[in-house]
């Protein structure tokens, strides 16, 4: 009880996120991925026409609203910071390697959960490694690996990306027709599948108010066990888990089992290697892709090149048949994982300085 | 005693806290002043410090956070 009174504002948030998740896809998102940040963010990326694969494309209003919701609550409880400097190249080809590692697995860790809730038992193998890619992280962590400060910006450049995504949700609103058809909708598929706008826009703007102030962010859950024994942050995603597994039994969404499961594989090998990837990216970048959104919205610039980085790597990873699909894993799948992870662990090696 | 000085502001999470944690660790000293600059790692800290009994600290705030951290 003690534990709870000390968490419950974290424990909300998860709660209210796993609720939400499954809300929306009664509502109309598709199954199993009420919210998925990588999946949205590829979406978008469809949308735009970074990618041409025409069942995955829509210009998901919750992606902008993560961001706008947190940056009102940082404008209102006075901690919208602008900042950056810390290495953003590094921070762009972390974001583009965790993208595809996020599409081998079909899933953002947020996914992986809301999976998990749904019965979709492929979810165990990416959620384990999710877990090594974060205790990979740590150990790097541990031996000085950092990306070095950010420093105070222009109160300008912590606009921009609340901006860009501002500019999205118009693009939605609006939907100009422009001559060669952008922005894109997909006329089947996931892409099409979609809640009503405005509840989209509104649940996700209030999940972005809660989530800045409450920090919630999965990779930090597995991150913080693992180096600080603190399991803050772990209450808020065993809050979503649990009560996205309720909402989906009282909902009728919950359906056990490894074959067949909505957008997604039975290759656990590359469920798990995906998730590796994904998960030693973001312990090396500070977050995972909801937390890079909500740091992105109160100021974080270098969060927003990752966010930037994400929405590249999905176009890239549906370009180059790099993203699994539910027939399995794609032709370039497992070497783009192996160069991620290449990547990854040549930028724990090399960037490590004594701080104190 | 000789108190330690830490400047970990403008540093991505964890590293405020994990050097924090490195730095109460180290019994060479008894006293230590940490400056952080966002919120978001002085909660991160308040967490670590509520799990020790033999540490007191205050709070300075003001463009940035000062902690000033000491053993009982």
């Amino acid at each position: 009880m003690n534990l709870f009174r000390k968490h419950w504002k974290i424990i909300s948030c998860g709660v209210f996120i796993g609720i939400l998740a499954t809300l929306f896809q009664k509502f109309g998102n598709p199954a199993n991925m009420g919210i998925c940040v990588a999946c949205f963010e590829r979406d978008i990326a469809g949308a735009l026409g970074f990618h041409r694969i025409p069942i995955v494309q829509y210009l998901r209003p919750e992606i902008p609203a993560f961001v706008l919701g947190s940056f009102f609550a940082s404008l209102v409880f006075k901690e919208f910071k602008p900042r950056g400097g810390s290495l953003p190249l590094v921070r762009f080809f972390l974001g583009f390697f965790a993208m595809l590692g996020a599409l081998v697995f079909l899933g953002c860790p947020w996914r992986a959960f809301l999976r998990l809730a749904g019965g979709d038992g492929n979810a165990i193998a990416a959620i384990v490694g999710l877990i090594v890619g974060v205790y990979i992280g740590v150990k790097f962590l541990k031996s000085g690996y950092t990306l070095g400060r950010n420093y105070s910006a222009y109160k300008f450049t912590g606009f921009l990306m609340p901006l860009m995504m501002l500019g999205i949700f118009l693009l939605l609103i609006v939907k100009p027709a422009i001559p060669n058809g952008a922005p894109f909708f997909s006329l089947k598929g996931p892409g099409s599948q979609h809640a009503p706008i405005i509840l989209s826009f509104v649940g996700a703007f209030i999940i972005g108010i809660f989530a800045q102030r409450t920090r919630f962010c999965t990779m930090g859950a597995i991150r913080d066990i693992i180096l600080l024994k603190d399991f803050h942050l772990a209450s808020g995603v065993i809050g979503l888990l649990i009560f996205a597994f309720l909402s989906n039994l009282l909902l009728g969404q919950f359906n056990p089992g490894f074959a067949g499961q909505p957008v997604a594989h039975t290759n656990q090998l590359w469920n798990f290697l995906g998730m590796v990837l994904s998960g030693l990216a973001y312990a090396l970048a500070g977050g995972c892709p909801g937390r890079q959104l909500f740091l992105s919205g109160e100021g974080d610039i270098d969060a927003g090149v990752f966010v930037i980085g994400m929405i590249t790597g999905a176009g890239f990873a549906h370009n180059f048949a790099i993203a699994a699909s539910p027939a399995g894993i794609a032709r370039f799948s497992a070497l783009a994982v192996i160069i991620g992870l290449l990547f990854c662990i040549a930028t724990g090696f090399s960037m490590r300085k004594r701080l104190a | 005693m000789e108190k330690k000085y830490l400047d970990l502001r403008g540093l991505s999470c964890p590293q405020p806290v994990l050097e924090t944690k490195n730095a109460i660790d180290d019994r060479s000293f008894d006293s230590f002043e940490i400056l952080i600059d966002t919120r978001t790692s002085l909660e991160n800290i308040q967490r670590l410090l509520s799990t020790r009994g033999d540490l007191k600290y205050t709070v300075d705030e003001g463009e940035d956070f000062k902690v000033n951290i000491s053993r009982i």
